[in-house]
């Protein structure tokens, strides 16, 4: 007699977008984490990082919440495949965010003088691209109702474009920060290595925020 | 009324071999006890399928709060017994006698009244059974397995009409198929004509009344045109279709009266669709009353088929003529499972109510819409249904258009298992039962 109702599984769009705002909320926590580092607040940006921890806790909870729902045999109107990849691609938003907050906390890093404007225009940009993506998720709903057809699909795909194009002003400005960094690069001496691992984290949160864009493209053009 | 009541003695019949008669003679108010008891099994087989199946109709709509539990059940109550009195003849028919050759019955006719109560009794039974357990089983699969049952049997192998049987086995195959078929078709429409438009709520209110006409003309065509002998009014095909549309236009109207009361949504991207969804929840209410009506007249065969065999028996009617089914017949079916949803069906229906939220109206109108159509269709046709089973290839036919978030695919299994599982079981069952009848009645 329950037939109908056990008939229907939980859908995984509205975890998938909670998961996503909890892993844009940790790429947020990153400018404030880089306002500290330029203002030398070591025992800020410490806070902030536990912080950051337990957003990315959050995200994890999410993640593996909806895995564990989303057995084989549940047939989804979004591919089992494609759902599990985009949610990859969001947790790494989170985790990379809660990389460059370790990194940042444990050296007690500083933001050199003559870097932190472009550093900060930088982590700017990475965020603006981070919201874009979430905003795109949240647009997942409205597909499912319009079955990924028509007015709808044309629409998310003009935000995944505009994602794009923020992504590619992050890879210009990262490269600003990185020149900037090899010309004072003696006078940092050993920490230069760890900077330019941090100009590169910070991009690659853009990078994974345009994944997830590009990821949910492939699924609408199917 | 006074029914012939055969005397409990051995008769002999033109072969002069001699059958038990049986000894059941009583009688109240001048009916015969036999059909006290076949009347008894028949009410509560009814109720066993109003307890059973309302909430497939109704539960989307209590889910989305468009009803609440005591109207969706005054209105299904109204639809289905509507759909058991007017179309109900005809499926009757074929579960009276179109599954055995009455030639070989009407030799030993006193066998196809124990076999007849038994059937009852063992789907019935099973019924029970499987709701105590929350068991998916079909009503219609539980009581044709129990004729076959007995049938092959008491009557012997040869006794069962197999090519009518292959026939309602090869529906149960084709009708989901068939919902499946037609929802995937009415949800692109939906998307084509509603969601995909600049402005989806003001296109459903557009669109709505169409909907409305489309399904109140449809049904009214497969009920009126030759569909009422029970109420001796015979509509040639012009009659119909003049009726049906006058029916179509007022349901159109009606329709647009209840659209046009949906308040419009707040402009803003948030709420882009669920001003469209409020639109459909009452269509929702419709296609439900729909496939309530539908319901209502393709199950109440299962148990007033026997009834009526059984009635034949008694009155010593030639088994292999064609007899019109009896409104009264009907009537107490229609009852039946007006009182099954209105005692258990209720809670049933507000267990699933809270399950089935996922499946949003315009989802729900998609998939209701094509077994409504689906099942009224089987009824016109007299080929028992199983109306869980076309609800479920119709919803899956809206899950293959990717219209809905998740579907669990074990439980499409755990319906095929149950499909192939209940006509064993129910026919085993009705053999057991038939023996019982027999030694307690001849």
């Amino acid at each position: 007699m329950s037939l109908m109702g056990n008939l229907f599984g939980r859908s995984p769009i509205r975890p998938m977008q909670e998961h996503m705002h909890a892993a844009v909320a940790c790429a947020k926590q990153v400018l404030p984490l880089f306002e500290e580092m330029v203002a030398g607040d070591t025992a800020a940006v410490a806070v902030r990082r536990q912080q950051i921890d337990r957003l990315e806790h959050e995200a994890d909870r999410i993640k593996n919440e909806i895995r564990s729902h989303l057995p084989k045999r549940m047939f989804l109107a979004v591919e089992r495949r494609d759902m599990l990849e985009i949610l990859d691609n969001q947790d790494s938003i989170a985790d990379v965010a809660q990389d460059i907050a370790e990194l940042a906390d444990i050296r007690g890093m500083v933001v050199p003088e003559p870097l932190a404007e472009s550093f900060l225009d930088l982590v700017r940009r990475v965020v603006t691209a981070c919201e874009q993506a979430e905003r795109v998720i949240d647009e997942l709903e409205n597909l499912v109702e319009t079955g990924f057809r028509g007015r709808e699909v044309a629409r998310v795909d003009q935000m995944i474009d505009e994602l794009c194009r923020i992504e590619s002003e992050t890879d210009d400005l990262e490269e600003r920060v990185q020149r900037q960094l090899f010309a004072i690069e003696d006078e940092l001496g050993i920490a230069a290595m760890f900077w330019y691992r941090l100009v590169d984290d910070v991009g690659e949160m853009a990078d994974y925020a345009e994944r997830v864009g590009n990821r949910l493209r492939l699924l609408t053009a199917s | 009324m006074c029914y012939p009541a055969r005397q409990a003695a051995v008769d002999h019949d033109a072969d002069g071999q001699v059958r038990g008669g049986y000894t059941l003679d009583a009688s109240l108010l001048g009916i015969p006890g036999i059909l006290w008891l076949a009347g008894g099994l028949a009410v509560y087989m009814a109720w066993a399928i109003g307890a059973n199946d309302v909430a497939n109709a109704m539960g989307t709509s209590v889910g989305s709060g468009a009803l609440t539990i005591r109207r969706a059940v005054v209105v299904a109550a109204v639809c289905e017994f509507s759909g058991a009195l007017f179309v109900g003849g005809h499926v009757t028919d074929t579960v009276r006698k179109g599954m055995l050759d009455m030639q070989l019955v009407q030799a030993s006719p006193d066998l196809l009244l124990y076999g007849m109560l038994g059937a009852l009794a063992s789907a019935g039974t099973l019924l029970a059974i499987a709701t105590a357990y929350g068991l998916p089983i079909s009503t219609t699969h539980s009581i044709v397995g129990a004729i076959i049952g007995f049938g092959s049997v008491a009557l012997g192998v040869d006794a069962v009409n197999w090519g009518k049987v292959a026939q309602i086995v090869a529906s149960w195959l084709t009708s989901p198929l068939l919902g499946g078929v037609i929802s995937f078709m009415v949800f692109n429409l939906v998307r084509y004509l509603i969601l995909d438009r600049d402005d989806p709520m003001a296109a459903a209110k557009r669109t709505g009344p169409y909907f409305f006409f489309f399904v109140t003309f449809t049904i009214g065509l497969v009920t009126l045109f030759k569909g009422l002998k029970n109420l001796t009014l015979d509509f040639d095909l012009p009659q119909a279709l003049a009726l049906s549309l006058a029916i179509g236009v007022v349901g159109a109207l009606v329709g647009r009266i209840f659209l046009s009361r949906v308040k419009s949504a707040a402009a803003g991207g948030e709420a882009r669709y669920v001003g469209v969804e409020r639109v459909f929840v009452v269509l929702q209410i419709m296609t439900a009353c729909a496939v309530a009506f539908a319901h209502g007249s393709n199950d109440v065969a299962n148990s007033i088929g026997p009834l009526a065999a059984v009635t034949a028996v008694v009155r010593e009617a030639d088994l292999t003529k064609k007899a019109p089914v009896e409104l009264w017949m009907l009537g107490l079916g229609g009852i039946g499972i007006v009182f099954g949803l209105a005692t258990w069906g209720y809670r049933v229906m507000e267990t699933v109510g809270k399950k089935i939220t996922e499946l949003t109206p315009s989802r729900g109108f998609s998939a209701e819409l094509a077994a409504a159509l689906t099942i009224v269709l089987a009824s016109r046709f007299g080929i028992p249904v199983s109306t869980t089973h076309i609800l479920v290839g119709s919803v899956l036919g809206v899950g293959l258009a990717r219209g809905i978030g998740a579907l669990d695919l074990r439980v499409v299994g755990r319906i095929l298992i149950s499909w192939v599982a209940t006509l064993p079981i129910a026919a085993t069952l009705s053999v057991f039962f038939f023996y019982f009848f027999k030694g307690l009645l001849s």
